[in-house]
């Protein structure tokens, strides 16, 4: 009796496992399969037709990529500017939160839990409270900073002060937790044989907290590439400078029904962070949780 | 205009430019930290300094000069007070907003965190756990944006004479309904909307919660099971009561994240309809209407909203280690 009341309980478990699991992918299932339909067909006839007539093309993809006939899509430019957008903003808060960690971690300083204290603190701030005034700061200058009056691709430098900023008290809290937790004795042994700080930094501390490294520069990588906010509020939203997403939300916005484009778009803004997310999964789960106080 | 190389490559000058200026920093940091006698406090000021300036000037001035613009008007020109405050409990449009923003908030954790329980309740003794939990995590990799476009073909809409193209459209026409468009009849548009932001969390709180469930000591739930409990009776009696504190962690991230949804909205609706939402408006108001005290206003409450789930976030986060 409770063999078979067990077995049945379990099945209905299973039941909601493939509910749940069908449900979440067949709407990305049928993005895809209408990424490589002809246009009319999209256009008239629901994606799961194609089981019936499959007839399949790249045509949406080179399209999407190079921006035909009427001159939209052109993703490719947005692609590099994705890509010149995302390295040096993964890099920059990864290098300087790490020296701010190990300062924070390992140097004996007054003030230092203060200091600790107020970077976590400023997690809590949305960038939402930021973007305004560093708009500003860029196109008037500010107190004694003079104006940017960036143009052209010079604009990235806003775009990667900006990641950088908003990533550096997430990366210093993430590091710091695992700087402070290496043991002490290994540190005051190096220190004891006469290593300078430089040397421990780099020699001692930096391949202990490779892990740590690589999950930060994960999620920012992902969180980078995928941002729309910044995006659109510095980056220019021209094809010149302005990322994937920005070029995937004017599409939806002007061509909401041009279909093939949307859905031919859609997959090769995800295609990086999938693969990343394919081969760094690991890193990546542990990341969501770490920066899931993010600004 | 097709793909044009030669274009490309001021970029990716630029880039180079920007790399090679920040690897010279670097060497002045490390090389100053060699050569400076190792004074601790010498030390860690060359250490520290860069990210220092850059939060001050990036982050902790702006964020003031935003508290000061929410009390102005016309730009941060005049003093306005209060008003932009009192707009945003008063005007229609931006009660909506705080309409929206609440039922987003009290939906998306719970149906997440629903969604997730269930999900890795059932799959984390599977064989298969890995590749499962990876299915409910692919849509967040495949960010906001992708997301939105992804539910936004599911709610596409055709008159009702020809055929349905969006998947939800076909399945109401097949049991004998009307289509319907989805993203513009307020106020249920807002549930679809939810649905996408579901969509693309819930796999978090599924890896989240497994792995919580695999931690319960096997001890507990096997004494139940020789004491001829069922394995529901299990889950809702024993594992789910061990893994509370996950289950705190998971709702209030939910909830942080929420709060700042932004993309899903500007992807599908753009705010259209009655869809809008603080973190959405805060940008129309500084950005499309050049209301800049009101976006500080909204950008302010944010902050405000946010704070009590951090704090809870970071206690609940120290108890589960």
């Amino acid at each position: 009796m409770t063999c078979v009341r067990e077995r049945l309980a379990s099945r209905a478990f299973t039941a909601i496992a493939v509910v749940i699991a069908v449900l979440w992918t067949t709407p990305t299932l049928g993005v895809l399969l209408s990424s490589f339909r002809p246009e009319e067909e999209i256009r008239t006839t629901g994606w799961w037709s194609v089981f019936g007539t499959p007839r399949l093309t790249l045509d949406n993809y080179a399209e999407v990529l190079s921006g035909g006939g009427n001159g939209s899509g052109r993703l490719a430019e947005h692609f590099v500017n994705s890509v010149v957008i995302a390295l040096p903003s993964v890099l920059f808060p990864l290098v300087l939160a790490f020296l701010a960690a190990y300062a924070l971690a390992w140097v004996d300083f007054r003030g230092r839990d203060a200091l600790v204290v107020g970077i976590f603190a400023l997690q809590i701030v949305p960038l939402q409270m930021a973007l305004v005034p560093l708009l500003k700061l860029f196109s008037e200058g500010w107190l004694f900073l003079p104006a940017w009056h960036l143009t052209g691709p010079a604009r990235f430098g806003q775009v990667w002060f900006a990641h950088t900023v908003f990533a550096l008290p997430f990366a210093v809290f993430l590091l710091h937790n695992v700087l402070a937790g290496l043991p002490r004795d290994l540190i005051e042994a190096a220190r004891v044989d006469g290593a300078s700080h430089g040397t421990l930094l780099l020699r001692i501390v930096l391949p202990l907290a490779r892990p740590a490294l690589v999950t930060f520069a994960v999620i920012q990588f992902i969180w980078v590439w995928n941002d729309l906010l910044v995006a659109l509020t510095l980056s220019g939203g021209t094809a010149e400078t302005a990322p994937m997403t920005v070029g995937l939300v004017s599409l939806a916005g002007t061509y909401g029904n041009e279909w093939q484009r949307l859905t031919a778009g859609a997959f090769v803004a995800a295609s990086v962070p999938l693969l990343v997310f394919l081969s760094l999964r690991r890193h990546f789960a542990r990341g969501l949780l770490a920066g899931s106080v993010k600004g | 205009m097709s793909f044009d190389a030669v274009a490309q490559q001021p970029k990716l000058m630029y880039l180079l430019q920007g790399l090679a200026a920040f690897a010279a920093v670097v060497s002045v940091i490390l090389l100053a930290l060699h050569r400076a006698p190792v004074r601790r406090r010498a030390a860690a000021l060359i250490l520290l300094a860069p990210a220092l300036l850059l939060l001050t000037v990036g982050l902790l001035l702006p964020g003031l000069r935003t508290l000061a613009l929410s009390f102005t008007d016309d730009g941060g020109d005049t003093w306005a007070g209060l008003d932009n405050y009192v707009w945003m409990v008063t005007d229609p449009r931006a009660l909506v907003v705080l309409r929206n923003t609440l039922a987003w908030v009290v939906l998306v954790p719970s149906l997440t965190t629903a969604v997730g329980l269930l999900y890795a309740g059932a799959v984390v003794r599977s064989r298969f756990r890995t590749f499962a939990l990876s299915l409910l995590l692919m849509p967040m990799a495949i960010s906001f944006v992708g997301a939105g476009v992804v539910w936004k073909f599911v709610y596409a809409y055709r008159p009702a004479a020809v055929e349905q193209i969006g998947l939800l459209n076909r399945l109401v026409v097949a049991f004998g309904g009307e289509p319907r468009q989805w993203l513009v009849d307020s106020p249920w548009n807002v549930m679809f909307l939810i649905v996408a932001m579901v969509w693309t969390q819930a796999g978090f709180a599924a890896v989240l919660l497994a792995g919580a469930i695999r931690a319960v000591p096997g001890e507990l739930t096997e004494a139940a099971r020789l004491d001829g409990a069922s394995p529901r009776q299990i889950f809702w009696r024993i594992t789910v009561p061990s893994i509370r504190p996950t289950l705190l962690v998971v709702v209030l991230a939910q909830a942080i994240g929420t709060f700042k949804a932004f993309d899903i909205v500007k992807t599908m609706t753009g705010g259209q309809f009655g869809t809008g939402v603080i973190a959405h408006e805060m940008y129309d108001q500084a950005f499309r209407y050049g209301e800049t005290g009101r976006g500080a206003a909204l950008a302010v409450v944010l902050f405000l909203l946010v704070t009590p789930f951090v704090a809870h976030q970071v206690r609940a986060r120290r108890r589960t280690g």
